[in-house]
């Protein structure tokens, strides 16, 4: 998975990757969410995202977040958007309810589409 | 033990052949009005609970619904039939007294509520994607007009959509900032009026129960917007401009609903956007008299059907908690804490009773008003919206 974020990344923005990579060492050494959370943040995305952006995540008010959505969205980018919001938008910034390490988490998921087990 | 079950057959075959004879008497023992019917929404199983609210019980789900997240439902006049408008652009017509689907059609991409006429003959519906609003005949669901909000590939979300007397409709454009009316006194080809700069981001809309004044909550800008439809060509006004000057916004992590209508006496009970309050506007003056500060950010803030008390609901992470506001004196009088995820509130016709769906905890409540007591409960996967037959009779409902 990181490899291939890598390899994408680095295609693009070759300093950029730097810092993702780290940022995700970061995330997996510091604390990525046990199970428990994990099992919350899925029913989170489901449930309160699906609010807007629909519970098979094909858009409402939100755009929609299946993966071909996002495929050319960095995790920087993603991370950014859910964590800080988009203002003038309704969009909200989620750093209130979400860490870093769980909205990483849940950009992986939202990739890897909800089907799978994350 | 074979001629045991060879009698069980026997007795089977009899009983079935009384039944059959006795057919008639036997459906004539099973009508039933449909007063105290109504529906539960379950989102995720693409299902609807057919709940009786005089028992307090479900009495069967219809499955094959779509993807129901934010669903809602109107009723046909006869309150026998409810059309669902479905997440995937699905509408659904459900015959309640048979718990099955009548009809269902894909209408859009996606679509987030609906609206039935004044007269019962159409059943309109907002859509996100592709944008727009269409109108269907209430007992065919065959296509009867199709209103693009815009140019194509520049059509709006549409939102808040109601009728209103006169065999209209009325709704926002969350893109374009407008309010539109589509009158179809006239035929099938709907007379379209459109009010141009009705602030930014109209997110939902109500109109009055007396079918007057259709007003659009903006999430763009503070404040809401207002036709009088007795007036129309006064134009648009706006009400309650600047209501949260000077106060930092707080995150909006669920839309606010202004379905239903929370009105007591002359005052109106309205969910402040970005702000963890109730407004209080005088229906007279329009200008804002109160504001009552509450657990979170309010989703529904709804009127019992006396106006005696607002029953208010909030936003994840508040999502656990309901609050009841007395109405005489502007003040909390109670806090329920239900459990995680109440997404709805419904009231029983004459509102000695309130139902609420908690969606995580896959229940439906029903709570006594007076008394704030737990009358009881039970289980629905995954509820969200509640929807009893007495809207069949409402303006706007």
């Amino acid at each position: 998975m990181l490899k291939r974020l890598l390899t994408r990344n680095v295609s693009r923005w070759p300093f950029g990757v730097l810092a993702v990579a780290l940022c995700l060492f970061a995330a997996e050494a510091r604390s990525a969410p046990d199970d428990a959370r994990k099992e919350e943040l899925r029913y989170l995305l489901e449930q309160d995202c699906g609010s807007c952006h629909g519970l098979t995540r094909k858009g409402g008010l939100g755009s929609p977040l299946l993966p071909e959505n996002i495929a050319d969205s960095s995790d920087q980018d993603m991370l950014e958007i859910i964590l800080d919001g988009i203002p003038g938008t309704a969009m909200p910034p989620w750093k209130f309810l979400l860490s870093e390490e769980d909205a990483m988490w849940l950009i992986q998921l939202i990739r890897k589409g909800l089907d799978h087990e994350g | 033990m074979r001629g045991e079950s060879k009698m069980i057959r026997r007795v089977v075959k009899a009983v079935s052949g009384l039944a059959l004879a006795f057919g008639v008497s036997a459906c004539a023992h099973d009508l039933r009005g449909t007063g105290d019917m109504g529906l539960v929404i379950e989102r995720a199983t693409g299902s609807v609970l057919v709940v009786d609210h005089t028992a307090g019980k479900p009495l069967g789900r219809v499955e094959g619904l779509g993807d129901l997240s934010h669903a809602s439902a109107v009723y046909s006049r006869d309150a026998r039939y409810a059309y669902i408008f479905g997440r995937d652009g699905g509408l659904t017509k459900v015959d309640i007294l048979k718990q099955e689907i009548v009809k269902r059609v894909i209408q859009g991409g996606n679509s987030i509520g609906g609206a039935i006429s004044q007269d019962g003959s159409l059943v309109a519906v907002s859509n996100y994607q592709p944008g727009g609003v269409k109108v269907f005949d209430s007992k065919t669901l065959d296509l009867v007009a199709d209103i693009p909000a815009g140019k194509p590939g520049e059509q709006s979300k549409t939102v808040g959509l109601v009728d209103v007397p006169g065999q209209k409709f009325a709704f926002g454009l969350w893109d374009h900032g407008e309010i539109w009316t589509a009158d179809f006194s006239g035929g099938k080809t709907p007379k379209i009026t459109k009010y141009e700069d009705a602030g930014i981001n109209p997110y939902d809309g109500l109109i009055t129960p007396n079918g007057r004044f259709y007003i659009a909550g903006l999430f763009g800008e503070d404040g809401l917007s207002m036709v009088d439809m007795w007036q129309p060509e006064k134009g648009v006004t706006r009400i309650l401009p600047h209501y949260g000057k000077g106060k930092q916004k707080l995150p909006v992590y669920k839309m606010p609903h202004l379905e239903g209508w929370a009105m007591a006496g002359d005052l109106v009970f309205l969910p402040a956007i970005g702000l963890h309050e109730i407004l209080v506007v005088d229906s007279k003056t329009w200008n804002e008299v109160g504001r009552i500060k509450v657990h979170g950010q309010p989703v529904f803030a709804m009127a019992q059907p006396d106006g005696r008390k607002i029953w208010v609901n909030f936003a994840i992470p508040h999502n656990d908690t309901v609050q009841v506001i007395d109405t005489m004196s502007l003040k909390l009088v109670k806090t329920l804490k239900p459990g995680k995820g109440v997404l709805h509130m419904e009231f029983t016709p004459r509102g000695e009773k309130v139902w609420m769906s908690v969606r995580d905890k896959n229940r439906v409540d029903i709570y006594d008003t007076a008394t704030y007591e737990r009358l009881g409960q039970f289980e629905a996967e995954k509820p969200s919206g509640i929807f009893f037959t007495d809207r069949a009779h409402k303006i706007g409902l």
